[in-house]
């Protein structure tokens, strides 16, 4: 199926009722060229990038649900590339340009809209940080504007100025940024890997890794049967650990949640993605009118999905500071997700010790905005079984090496990234 | 989440942080570089029952050791730890 202004019209005339499953649901067959562990964005990113540029077709997409029935469903939706550390700034400039042409590439709408991130500041200290993040990123042909109280005011004048603690002073504004629709982001990589070949297998929990007798990865024990593999590759974020533990490793993550909140739909009203980091606090607003917000994770491991009300708490009372009128929109949802909180903040892209296991974790609570260039990358190292230049310094053994990238600078203690 | 803490009572969960897992015992001063990695930066990250250490910080200001079940948020027990947040950090 291939859409275009065409095929809309076209189902418009039969009433909408003409559309096709976009994707197939395949069954399992005894053996691939590489097999991948999860499928959410990254996995199924991973596979189209394995089709599409390195020609790698014979390609299984596994996934224990329904395909985005984890984080790619849970997360509030924002792409940006604001980063300032090396190896961070290269790879999510990357995702960035692969989000500009996704809907090209996948002949899908993921609704990608660049409305633009700014990060608001409160003080002169805070200023001169956001000065040189920004200058930073123009260093790195990034785009950052860093603007002054009258601009932000423009732009956003229902803010609260004039909060004693935190005084808004301006903001730090990446223009190309903004949001994507996250299911959308699933089944566009669905539908343009499965037309190339690709089986995406759902309801397909694996169980075990298949080992010849060098100790070697040959395959994987699912609930729906064995399946041979060239190569496995694994994008299980937020449950690294567990799939990681039945090849009998230890990875530097720890799973945490982070939660998320929607409100009812509201017209118009947020211009783009808003960050109030001295309080805990983000917002968008969703096409359909929600305002989409968060805060920080929790604070303490957890697989269960759902977080406590602290941090409820404390994220309502960040946005009641800052835009006080939100106080009269009621709340709609509120759910959890499980992040892989890596040691330094910075995910993990790299062969593991195991031969032929390959590993994609640690994308803390910023693995979203990441997904094309996640599946970019490590489709090239599954392909070449070298590191793509993007992710070269995401390697597993960067800890014992010290070469972390603490883009916050709180070293190993996860739950303060 | 609420905690019982055998001090204070039955508390809000807002009271408390979490250190984290309970299980790893700081290397003594000379160990091998591969202990200390291993301390610092790897986690078994248990999905289940596995026991932690938390700071009750807007109460009594007690370190506990928290048995807690990371799949459904179940507390089992809590026990004090007196100077477990200092050992940790070697202090």
């Amino acid at each position: 199926m291939k859409y275009s202004i065409f095929s809309l019209a076209r189902a418009a005339f039969s009433g909408h009722k003409t559309w096709q499953r976009t994707w197939r649901d395949a069954s399992p067959r005894d053996r691939y060229d590489v097999v991948i562990i999860g499928g959410g964005g990254h996995g199924l990113a991973t596979a189209w990038f394995l089709a599409s540029e390195y020609g790698i077709r014979n390609v299984a997409v596994l996934e224990k649900g329904w395909i985005g029935s984890g984080n790619a469903g849970r997360n509030t939706t924002i792409i940006r590339s604001n980063y300032g550390l090396p190896g961070n700034s290269g790879f999510y400039e990357l995702s960035m340009k692969l989000w500009e042409r996704m809907e090209q590439d996948l002949n899908y709408n993921t609704m990608v809209s660049q409305r633009g991130v700014i990060n608001l500041y409160h003080s002169d200290a805070q200023r001169d940080a956001y000065a040189r993040r920004g200058n930073t990123m123009r260093i790195n042909g990034i785009d950052a504007e860093l603007l002054d109280l009258a601009a932000v005011r423009k732009m956003m004048p229902f803010l609260n100025f004039d909060n004693a603690r935190f005084p808004v002073q301006g903001g730090l504004l990446q223009r190309r940024g903004g949001t994507a629709r996250h299911d959308a982001v699933v089944w566009g990589y669905a539908h343009a890997a499965s037309a190339l070949g690709v089986d995406v297998i759902q309801n397909c929990e694996v169980t075990g890794f298949v080992r010849d007798a060098n100790g070697k990865v040959t395959g994987v024990e699912t609930s729906r049967g064995k399946i041979g593999a060239g190569k496995v590759g694994m994008a299980v974020a937020g449950s690294s650990s567990r799939v990681a533990a039945m090849a009998g490793l230890r990875l530097p993550i720890e799973s945490h949640v982070l939660q998320a909140f929607v409100s009812e739909a509201i017209k118009p009203l947020i211009p783009g993605v808003m960050t109030f980091g001295a309080g805990h606090f983000y917002v968008s607003q969703s096409d359909k009118g929600g305002l989409v917000f968060g805060g920080d994770i929790d604070g303490y491991n957890s697989y269960a999905q759902r977080g406590n009300m602290p941090v409820m708490e404390d994220v309502c009372e960040g946005g009641m500071a800052l835009m006080p009128m939100i106080g009269r929109v009621r709340l709609l949802r509120q759910w959890g997700g499980i992040m892989d909180m890596s040691m330094d903040g910075s995910p993990i892209i790299d062969k593991t010790p195991v031969d032929g296991l390959y590993l994609n974790a640690g994308w803390c609570y910023g693995g979203f905005k990441a997904t094309p260039g996640s599946g970019l990358v490590f489709a090239h190292l599954l392909a070449r079984d070298a590191p793509h230049e993007e992710a070269a310094r995401f390697r597993l053994d960067r800890f014992r090496r010290g070469a972390m990238i603490d883009e916050k600078g709180v070293g190993a203690q996860p739950n303060l990234h | 989440m609420r905690i019982v803490c055998p001090f204070c009572g039955e508390r809000e969960l807002g009271e408390f942080t979490c250190l984290g897992d309970a299980k790893p015992v700081r290397p003594a001063a000379g160990a091998s570089a591969d202990e200390v990695f291993d301390y610092v930066y790897l986690r078994d990250n248990v999905a289940g029952e596995t026991s932690e250490h938390w700071y009750h910080g807007g109460g009594c200001r007690a370190w506990l050791k928290i048995t807690r079940n990371t799949l459904t948020h179940e507390i089992s027990s809590v026990e004090p730890a007196a100077g477990v947040g200092a050992a940790k950090v070697g202090a």
